[in-house]
């Protein structure tokens, strides 16, 4: 008999271990030979600890489980949500990057081989680098970290260019308030991130990776860490990389608590231990990245696709998808929501499918009032908005952003004018402090929110022209996108901002 | 277990030199100080410096620019709590309050006897579950006083 339980973050904190040492404990106490394997999580938080149990080669999910309901689970008088791919949350997504994501065991290599991994890898070791990257051109992998910039063009510079070493650093420095999918995926699946950063090696002739993971992910860094060291010793990372004679290798390197070191080159003189602060561009990472050298930045999801990419072939992971949002996204639901968790789906899907039917509309039963997307610094959506196609043209034409594909769903209890100053908060406690719009501009931000609330109606005008120099004169998106949410719950929920004054009138 | 006497250098010295080798090791090192004495000593400092071939002013500007750095000892557990959006959809604000008022605490302090320190966190990744604190190492989603108070009783705090 196996059972599986998952040993995701989101899990955890919902009680798995003690799940799966209740497990243990009553199997044993009934003489059941009973494997309990701890997978990553299948997504769908709403039902963690989701307990599987496998009859006859079949899997049957159990959830949610406490530790309590073990002896009933195992006396088989609690109800089976039937196998996980028949629940609708998870049946109507398009799992390409998540496909292995809490049905294997993430630190067993043999079952990651099972399960198509290696394939892509395998594919890379016999394509030269000029080829790789053409493939990823044609796949239209975009960051999937925000910015959206094509991978392969950014790839191919760090190819052409000339220097003794190049690398490869992944951020996984996933600091979005909503998103979730980077640590899930480094928990769940953590082979596939070291495939995807060594045929990006490969492509680009770089030799050496770090993975920058943030110290709030202390689950997601020792899974990592492992991963590494299981694929080097299977010679999956090393020196002749599955025989083929070439060489990758990497490390897992741990942040410290700062926002802004999500941005690349903060990122990168955090690597190199420096300040976290942002360098200027150019010159571009590409060129002049870590130590100086032509680095390779992507975040953990577009480095994670890239394996699918080689697999099953860039032309098929290109159908998917709207306009130049090609593939599928992890869509991450959060905050208000009855069914909360990861849901990869293709571009384009409307933000009001997402919200009132896969996220089944708010926890609490009140009516949606707004939907924050893309994390911090992303804007919030009114429910006016919700024909919005998930694509990133699309929400660029609305003044938001997709960035990681967070969602963060809000009820009417939502007080706009509070998130507005919350979001100007944050941006002053997380600003490196190298540029005046962002250091000053957001202290600034503060107190003319709060004028607005003392009933000083003239500020407004002030906080919109604030907000303009923070998005021109930023030298990143920390200062350069915190007006997205501030000027969009502005714009959208004006009666928030409203003057006691005004309101008595 | 962390322990708070200061640390002779040469000590200091010692455990980071196997770091020496890495690309940038200098966020290792101050990671790997911190792990070991709960803090970064002012006596760290100078093997530091030695070690990372920087100066004593390029090593405050750096341990200063990081939340998760510390000149001093901190309580025995740490409460980290969200203050993120998700968690502040979920009523994280109001649990935040009710939990420092409880503890007689204001952000980032520490109770009298040592015992725990709170600290805010700007997500840990628990957004479909919030809202979310951290109590030293363990994650407890669908966060609420009882809940926290559970987990706190579990470290012995």
């Amino acid at each position: 008999m196996k059972i599986y339980v998952p040993m995701d973050a989101a899990a955890k904190a919902l009680g798995a271990d003690r799940v799966a040492e209740a497990i243990a404990r009553e199997t044993a106490a009934r003489g059941i030979e009973a494997e309990i394997v701890r997978n990553g999580t299948r997504g769908m938080i709403w039902l963690e600890p989701l307990v599987e149990i496998e009859h006859d080669g079949e899997r049957l999910a159990y959830g949610p489980i406490a530790a309590a309901d073990v002896p009933a689970l195992l006396d088989g008088r609690i109800d089976t949500l039937g196998p996980v791919a028949e629940i609708p949350f998870f049946a109507r997504q398009t799992r390409l990057t998540f496909a292995r994501c809490g049905l294997t065991d993430p630190l067993s290599l043999a079952d990651y081989a099972a399960h198509g991994g290696l394939e892509g890898l395998d594919r890379a070791l016999a394509m030269s680098g000029e080829a790789i990257i053409d493939e990823v051109k044609l796949s239209g992998l975009r960051g999937r970290g925000g910015a959206g910039f094509p991978t392969g063009i950014k790839w191919d510079t760090v190819r052409l260019a000339h220097a003794p070493q190049k690398y490869i650093v992944c951020n996984a420095d996933e600091g979005d308030s909503g998103t979730f999918a980077d640590r899930m995926l480094m928990e769940g699946d953590p082979f596939t991130l070291i495939e995807g950063m060594t045929i990006a090696g490969l492509g680009v002739g770089a030799t050496q990776g770090y993975v920058y993971i943030r110290s709030e992910y202390p689950d997601a860094i020792r899974v990592m860490r492992r991963a590494v060291e299981i694929a080097r010793g299977a010679g999956v990372l090393g020196a002749d990389l599955r025989g083929s004679g070439r060489a990758f290798d990497m490390e897992v390197r741990v942040g410290a608590g700062a926002y802004v070191c999500g941005e690349e080159t903060s990122l990168l003189n955090s690597l190199e231990g420096k300040r976290g602060v942002v360098r200027a561009k150019p010159p571009l990472p590409a060129l002049e990245g870590f130590l100086g050298r032509p680095t390779v930045v992507n975040n953990v999801i577009s480095l994670a696709t890239v394996p699918v990419i080689f697999a099953r072939g860039a032309a098929q992971y290109a159908q998917f998808g709207l306009g130049r949002s090609k593939g599928t996204m992890p869509i991450q639901i959060a905050g208000n929501v009855k069914y909360g968790g990861l849901f990869e789906t293709a571009f384009g899907m409307p933000l009001g499918t997402l919200v009132n039917e896969i996220a089944g509309g708010t926890a609490s039963g009140r009516p949606v009032k707004a939907v924050q997307v893309g994390g911090p610094l992303g804007a919030y959506l009114h429910p006016d908005q919700f024909d919005t196609p998930f694509g990133y043209e699309e929400f660029d034409g609305q003044k938001a952003l997709i960035g990681h594909a967070g969602l963060v769903v809000f009820d009417d209890s939502a007080d706009m004018r509070a998130m507005a100053r919350f979001a100007m908060e944050f941006c002053a406690v997380e600003s490196c402090g190298k540029c005046t719009p962002c250091r000053i501009g957001a202290v600034r931000g503060v107190e003319t929110i709060d004028r607005i609330a003392a009933g000083e109606a003239a500020a407004v005008e002030l906080l919109t022209d604030l907000c303009e120099v923070m998005q021109d004169g930023s030298l990143c998106a920390l200062g350069g996108f915190t007006p997205f949410p501030v000027m969009s719950a502005l714009r959208h929920f004006p009666e928030d901002f409203a003057t006691r004054k005004e309101a008595a009138e | 277990m962390p322990t708070h006497a200061l640390p002779a250098p040469e000590e200091v010295a010692g455990l980071i030199a196997p770091l020496e080798a890495l690309e940038g090791p200098l966020l290792p090192m101050l990671h790997r100080v911190q792990e070991t004495y709960g803090y970064l000593p002012q006596t760290a400092h100078d093997p530091l410096c030695k070690a990372a071939g920087i100066t004593r002013a390029e090593l405050a500007g750096v341990i200063s620019f990081y939340h998760d750095f510390k000149d001093a000892p901190q309580g025995r557990h740490v409460l980290r709590i969200c203050r993120a959006e998700a968690c502040q959809s979920m009523g994280g604000a109001g649990l935040a309050e009710r939990l420092l008022a409880k503890l007689g605490l204001d952000w980032h302090g520490t109770t009298p006897d040592g015992r725990v320190t709170v600290e805010p966190v700007y997500c840990l990744g628990l957004c479909a579950c919030a809202p979310a604190v951290m109590v030293d190492d363990t994650l407890v989603g669908r966060a609420d006083e009882a809940r926290v108070a559970s987990a706190l009783a579990e470290v012995r705090a």
